[in-house]
């Protein structure tokens, strides 16, 4: 996580900035009175701050769950991959277009067993962000997806693809290119694949951007991420015809961890380091890393086409209705 | 070359059919089974008066009908719902309906300017539908074909759990009876009073459509105007061949999404049929008047 001056701070996280603007001040104090021993206070000080993110963890509503997912100092895919894994060798392109830099993948070791990563991934600061543009893929980002998953798929690696996106992009090319059926593929092909999969929301898993790389034996969710079909501002903008609505949008869609883990849509919640993944991605990740093999350890004894059936069957159960 | 439709077909997804961004253009069924053009309508002696949304040409709605409700003079495709395609297509206008009993039900207690469930009593005392898809069974030109059809002014044509489980149902009885699926589809997109039950349906649907591809059985996806969302990124675009009608929308994004995100126009024909067979997305576009034609043809095809 970034040290004091370049952390950013939510607007339920300026308590805390208070905090270590007076720990600066003690330091500084400190400097100017050498005589004097201002540990103590320095100590009590970042005490505070611990309970601080322990008190915001333990109130936090829908849409400040949101705020979180997107919060700047977020680990993202590769800061992930960096934690948990070795030997990560990134691969590029989709053999047809171009390489669409918010998407990423490639082979890493988890504990010396050999995956396929997959993910979206955000820029960590104003020119990365575009260049990735903000996680949002193109069709040929999923197509490099699914050019990946079926390469671990000739070689019986297990995939896990990390993901983190405000939606598939929007864009006039990305329709010419078939946005659609570029996500559509990538649903119908997860759903057979052979090997192993599981997916994981480590920030914002909105819609079929989300569910384009999404379709596993287990899906998980980390603690401060949220996963519907669409994001909070813009079904407020659609059902609220307004934009101001985005707070009430992000309960009424029950779009949180625990919700989405209550109605049996997601499998499991991974816990995130006090206050956030932010605050110490060490943690977040080996936390991370023992889930993914957990789970991977639950399933990749099943037999290829039983799992592929366990796998339809999860999914064909989901869905609400009355028969009269 | 169609003029542009600076239609908010999103509006339709609220399921506020009032307002005046959802006022649209497609017919729509009051009960009695009498059909209306939302926009103009006039009693007659000879009947109801329709105006074609594209060239302004008027003739009554038996001629429309008639016409199986393409514009005599510009061609124009009107939105008409299954009832329609179902008389259109089955022989002598027979068939079974299946699975009608399934019913969407407010499982989330949500609430928007309306509550889910209320507006769900509304569209229920106002239209005979059930729901935003119906399945149903019969012969074309003497062969088997299962066709879902959608009804768009069923809140959209949203896809929520009741579509996906529906189209799951007709997998199975496609499988069962070894019989060819036709999925119609006419949809603004996913229904979001269902938030994340009715994302899943997108990976439901295709994990019944990976068992229909195991089994042999021909899949054909029709898209009609306008169909997006969750629709095309999932079974939409996932046809054995994939067709269209004329001059449909289709896409993934909105064009009112896309012009936002790029801040510039979109090019004239953007995202409508001829565009995505332009591009590849598309086997052929298919006029109304030779579908059942065109469709029972494939079938022998295939079938043969
Ligand atoms: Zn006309």
């Amino acid at each position: 996580m970034p040290h004091y001056p370049n952390k950013q701070f939510l607007d339920f996280e300026q308590p805390i900035k208070e905090l270590y603007e007076q720990i600066e001040q003690t330091k500084k104090l400190a400097e100017k009175n050498p005589k004097i021993n201002y540990q103590s206070t320095v100590d009590q000080l970042e005490l505070t701050i611990a309970d601080k993110r322990k008190e915001i963890t333990c109130k936090l509503t829908p849409w400040q769950r949101v705020q979180l997912s997107r919060h700047p100092d977020r680990p993202y895919t590769l800061k992930y991959l960096e934690k948990m894994t070795t030997n990560f060798v990134e691969l590029h392109g989709d053999r047809n277009v171009k390489d669409d830099k918010a998407m990423i993948g490639g082979f890493a070791q988890l504990d010396g067993e050999t995956i396929m990563f997959i993910g979206q991934q955000k820029g960590t600061n104003t020119k990365l962000r575009q260049l990735r543009n903000f996680g949002m893929a193109n069709p040929e980002g999923y197509r490099k997806a699914l050019r990946l998953m079926k390469l671990a798929e000739k070689f019986n690696k297990p995939v896990v693809t990390l993901i983190d996106t405000p939606g598939a992009f929007p864009g006039q090319e990305a329709e010419e290119r078939g946005q659609g059926e570029a996500i559509a593929r990538n649903i119908y092909e997860m759903i057979r694949l052979k090997v192993p999969v599981i997916c994981v929301i480590i920030g914002e898993g909105a819609s079929g951007g989300a569910l384009g790389i999404g379709v596993g034996d287990r899906v998980l969710m980390m603690e401060n991420t949220w996963y519907t079909v669409i994001s909070p501002e813009n079904c407020s903008a659609i059902l609220w015809r307004s934009w101001e609505k985005k707070e009430v949008a992000a309960e009424q869609l029950k779009l949180t961890a625990i919700d989405m883990k209550g109605f049996g849509l997601v499998d499991e919640i991974v816990p995130e380091p006090f206050g956030g993944a932010h605050w110490d991605y060490d943690e977040a990740a080996q936390t991370l890393k023992h889930a993914i093999l957990r789970n991977l350890h639950e399933i990749k004894d099943i037999p290829p086409q039983e799992r592929v059936n366990e796998r339809i069957t999860k999914f064909g159960k989901m869905g609400f209705w009355n028969e009269v | 070359m169609k003029k542009e439709r600076d239609e908010d077909f999103e509006a339709n997804l609220s399921g506020n059919e009032n307002s005046d961004a959802a006022r649209s253009r497609w017919f729509k069924r009051i009960k009695k089974g009498i059909l209306t053009s939302t926009s103009e309508k006039k009693e007659t002696p000879e009947g109801l008066w329709a105006k074609c949304p594209e060239c302004n040409y008027i003739c009554t709605t038996t001629e429309l009908n008639e016409g199986l409700y393409v514009c005599p003079k510009c061609n124009y495709h009107h939105r008409i719902g299954s009832e329609e395609y179902y008389e259109m297509l089955f022989d002598n206008d027979e068939y079974e309906e299946h699975f009608d009993n399934i019913v969407s039900t407010d499982f989330l207690g949500f609430t928007d300017l309306k509550p889910y469930s209320k507006r769900l009593e509304e569209i229920h005392s106002k239209t005979d539908l059930k729901d935003s898809m119906r399945i149903a069974s019969g012969k074309i030109n003497g062969q088997g074909l299962v066709i879902a059809c959608m009804d768009f002014e069923f809140i959209g044509g949203s896809l929520g759990s009741v579509m996906g489980e529906k189209f799951s149902r007709a997998v199975d009885y496609c499988i069962e009876h070894k019989l060819p699926f036709l999925v119609i589809s006419k949809s603004g997109g996913a229904r979001m009073m269902e938030s994340a039950f009715s994302l899943m349906q997108l990976a439901k649907t295709s994990g019944k459509l990976s068992q229909l591809s195991d089994a042999k059985i021909p899949y054909i996806s029709l898209l009609t105007d306008p169909t997006f969302g969750g629709i095309s990124a999932s079974f939409g675009m996932l046809g054995d061949l994939n067709i269209a009608e004329p001059g449909a929308l289709i896409g993934f994004a909105g064009p009112r999404v896309i012009k936002e995100t790029i801040k510039k126009d979109l090019p004239p024909g953007f995202q409508r049929s001829e565009f995505l067979l332009d591009h590849g997305f598309l086997d052929f576009i298919v006029d109304r008047k030779i579908l059942k034609q065109k469709l029972s043809q494939l079938i022998t095809l295939f079938n043969n």
